[in-house]
């Protein structure tokens, strides 16, 4: 019985603070649409700050849609729409009165494929700069050289910035892409499947790159690669069609699964 | 924390209002002019509609009449330059299209067609003038249907050769498996695969030059009378409706506002027709 | 058996290829006759005029005196406030197409355009000439009372409010290729990628500054094209510049509300009465120059487009 509900606290309700963790991003009775179709169906889940958080879950599931919901990336279409409360920090940012070129400024997006701007190396991070803050060149120079020594590319392309960053190989372009989002020093970074397009080598120099970023980053990764996700992450989330099946600390949810649906996902019955 | 400048974040989305709303006035400046020319060629060109418009010849100044020789003579025009241009331009897009993709001979081809699409009619008309009509010695209803067949092909060919290259190479594959020889595989398969899209650019084809007055200027020039005969001056819609137009009298003033109605509509049915037709035969 | 039938397979193949590599090389003989025929057919005025011809202004029928000034001029001046008002306007109707119009509009707002795009040229012109003109020669005036009194740029808005000149067959042209510079624009920022654009506003970019600053660098070789290729029409248009540019054959001073000729205006009007001699032979002389521009227009913007291309380290 308390076996029960400790795992319903845990899982469904997530108001059980858990001790030396701060509960940074929290989603209550979430629910999301297209258009007619019930997508996320009340998400309750808490981010923990200073941690990689993974979301897992077969193909369809709503991994991808809950990570884009918290940066209100949906807004760009207009036939998605969230209800429930979303908070960042303890505010709701689904309320009308959201700043949403702020709200994406504190909570960075790297893509699945690399998404290189039609730029230079350093233009490319400093566009996102720019639009946050006036700095002199001296201090936009700094940031940059900060941004791309964080995202482990700074070695590489010292000498180049001023070529185009499309000029760079695939590995290397989605580290761009890592440094972009980061000089903007936001407080979360999603990241959507960020490795499905490069290759092992290129896939563990992020993963090494994720295990440092999340000393001073929020980190929440889609995957659909299990072992990434026991590789480096320290909380997983488990969803299946729209529903927030099973959350927790990921070797516990790796070694010893308390839902069944967790327990087939994980050894392969089916996904 | 966080720096923000409130001063920054202001201007910026003050930048991006200014600037959405001049895209849409820029969408209405657009949208403005063409309701205003065509509701213009409505009133006055209806106004001039009447039935005697499809039945009577061109009139001189002052007495009353119709357009049928124009009518007549532009609807001949056309067709033999269709037909005349649609070949050449089908069997060069094919060559573009399936042997030329890497060959000297495609590349130039491709980019002289690219010049010869860019080329002012009235330049084309010029040429047929100086190798047809010089030589001849006088105008003829044949060297506008060179003219205007000159003017169907490039286009032709290009649609051609795009809507060739959209067909999948595993369909090819599929034929030349069979042991087929490329020629079938070509026209039996390939071909029809892309037939409602080269219909299509037939049509736009057809669409521009049924408008084009330029390069009649110097072949067919005009005739005030019936005729059919191809060696002779032919009477046609627009450069008739040019003559009419520039004149000062009000009569002819009013047939060229009909025969630009009629023009307007016809051009405009073949674009939709065409539009209408790619989008039923390829799926949305 | 298999053999005769691999052999007539063969002669089928030799066949159809060399009959359509034939049409293509027609293709090619085209431009080549294009060229040819129209230098033979200048001769008589290459010969007397040479070089001068282009920068003389005389235009003297009975005295057999002729210059591309005039008509060079005016195609140019015509071409260029055609592009500098339609190539804004492309972009605005562009940017509202893909970002700000609701789905169920865009459709039918896009084949309105390309209606415009389909307007024959001779219903631009009558147009232009009995509707327009009367109504623009009213608004003369008060551009001339706003603009003509600007140091440089006032000049170029004063005179007579004829209704017709360079100006109105500028604005005339420009409506004429909007349709054509907004259809390609629009097409490529249609094929831009979502996962780009939306990289752009996860830093927080406004819509503006997502197209300004990701979508036009990124299409900028479509964009490029389709304004090269509005230019293109600009200058070759016949019709609708005949009917409205006042068909003068002298300039009196830099003010656009002169009436002018362009090149395809003098071919137009005076072709047809022309005596043959020197009169034809320097009209096909205008012709010629006509087409060495805009074939120059469309060189230079492969070029530019190749080079473009390397330069982004991939191919177009």
């Amino acid at each position: 019985m308390q076996q029960a509900e400790f795992q319903q606290g845990v899982s469904e309700a997530g108001e059980q603070p858990r001790p030396g963790f701060t509960t940074q991003i929290a989603f209550r009775n979430f629910n999301f649409h297209y258009g007619k179709y019930h997508a996320l169906k009340n998400i309750n889940l808490d981010i923990y700050r200073a941690q990689v958080t993974a979301f897992i879950g077969p193909s369809g599931c709503g991994k991808s849609t809950l990570l884009r919901t918290m940066n209100r990336m949906y807004d760009l279409y207009p036939e998605q729409r969230a209800d429930g409360d979303l908070l960042l920090d303890g505010q709701n940012i689904l309320d009308r009165g959201t700043d949403i070129n702020h709200l994406r400024a504190r909570v960075g997006m790297v893509f699945q494929k690399p998404t290189p701007f039609p730029m230079s190396i350093y233009d490319n991070i400093a566009f996102g700069v720019n639009l946050q803050e006036r700095m002199s060149r001296s201090a936009m120079d700094d940031r940059v050289e900060w941004a791309l020594r964080k995202a482990a590319l700074w070695d590489e392309v010292k000498g180049i910035l001023k070529q185009s960053g499309m000029s760079l190989s695939g590995g290397q372009q989605q580290r761009l892409c890592i440094a972009r989002g980061i000089a903007v020093k936001p407080e979360v970074l999603l990241l959507d499947e960020p490795t499905s397009a490069l290759d092992p080598i290129s896939t563990m120099r992020i993963e090494e790159l994720i295990s440092e970023l999340k000393h001073e980053f929020t980190i929440v990764i889609v995957t659909h690669n299990m072992q990434q996700a026991a590789r480096i992450s320290d909380f997983t989330a488990f969803m299946y069609l729209g529903e927030l099946v099973e959350f927790g600390v990921t070797d516990q949810i790796f070694i010893k699964p308390e839902k069944k649906a967790t327990e087939d996902y994980i050894t392969g019955r089916f996904g | 924390m966080f720096r923000i400048s409130f001063g920054l974040r202001q201007r910026r989305l003050l930048v991006n209002r200014v600037a959405l709303t001049l895209s849409l006035a820029a969408m209405a400046f657009g949208l403005i002019w063409l309701i205003w020319i065509l509701m213009t060629v409505l009133q006055l060109g209806v106004s001039g509609l009447s039935l005697k418009l499809f039945t009577e010849m061109t009139p001189p100044p002052g007495s009353s009449g119709g357009l049928l020789n124009a009518i007549a003579g532009s609807l001949i025009m056309v067709t033999l330059a269709t037909l005349l241009g649609t070949p050449i331009g089908i069997m060069a897009g094919i060559y573009l299209a399936e042997y030329g993709q890497h060959s000297w001979l495609g590349s130039i081809t491709r980019f002289i067609n690219d010049i010869l699409l860019s080329a002012p009619s009235i330049v084309i008309g010029l040429f047929v003038y100086a190798v047809y009509v010089a030589r001849m010695g006088k105008f003829s209803g044949f060297s506008g249907v060179i003219a205007l067949a000159l003017l169907v092909i490039p286009v032709v060919v290009s649609t051609t050769e795009n809507m060739l290259k959209l067909v999948p190479d595993s369909l090819r594959e599929a034929v030349f498996a069979l042991g087929s020889p490329k020629w079938v595989v070509i026209s039996k398969v390939t071909m029809r695969a892309s037939m409602a899209g080269v219909i299509t650019g037939i049509l736009l084809a057809v669409a521009r030059i049924s408008g084009e007055t330029a390069p009649l200027l110097f072949t067919a020039l005009s005739n005030q009378f019936w005729s059919v005969n191809l060696n002779e001056p032919m009477a046609n819609l627009p450069v008739t409706i040019y003559k009419f137009a520039m004149s000062p009298f009000q009569d002819w003033q009013e047939i060229a506002w009909a025969g630009v109605f009629l023009i307007t509509l016809g051009v405009l049915s073949l674009n939709i027709l065409a539009r209408v037709f790619f989008r039923q035969k390829h799926g949305s | 058996m298999a053999a005769t039938a691999k052999r007539k397979s063969n002669v089928g193949d030799w066949i159809f290829f060399n009959l359509t590599r034939l049409f293509a090389l027609l293709t090619l003989l085209m431009l080549g006759g294009i060229i040819v025929s129209l230098v033979i057919g200048a001769w008589p005025a290459l010969e007397r005029f040479g070089a001068a011809f282009l920068w003389s202004s005389d235009w003297n029928p009975p005295m057999e005196k002729f210059g591309a000034l005039i008509p060079i001029y005016g195609t140019l001046v015509t071409s260029l406030i055609a592009l500098v008002i339609a190539v804004p306007v492309s972009f605005g109707i562009a940017l509202f197409l893909t970002e700000l119009s609701p789905p169920w509009l865009r459709r039918p707002l896009g084949v309105a355009i390309e209606l415009l795009a389909g307007i024959p040229s001779i219903v631009y012109g009558m147009w232009g000439l009995l509707v327009f003109a009367p109504l623009f020669g009213k608004l003369q005036p008060l551009l001339e009372a706003t603009l003509g009194d600007l140091p440089l740029v006032g000049q170029l808005f004063r005179g007579p409010p004829l209704g017709i000149g360079l100006l109105a067959a500028g604005i005339i042209l420009s409506i004429m290729i909007i349709p054509f510079i907004a259809s390609v624009m629009r097409d490529v920022f249609e094929v831009t990628p979502v996962m780009l654009k939306e990289s752009a506003y996860g830093v927080g970019a406004t819509t503006w500054e997502v197209v300004w600053n990701v979508v036009l660098p990124y299409t900028k070789v479509g964009v490029i094209g389709g304004i090269m290729l509005g230019l293109g029409r600009a200058l070759g248009e016949t019709m609708a510049v005949t009917f409205v540019i006042g068909n003068t054959n002298f300039i009196n001073s830099a003010s656009l509300f002169e009436p002018g000729n362009s090149i395809t205006s003098v071919l137009a009007n005076e072709f047809s009465e022309a005596t043959p001699g020197l009169y034809t032979a320097s009209l096909v002389e205008l012709g010629l120059i006509l087409f060495l521009i805009t074939l120059a227009v469309l060189v230079f913007s492969k070029l530019l487009l190749m080079r473009l291309a390397r330069q982004e380290g991939r191919g177009t």
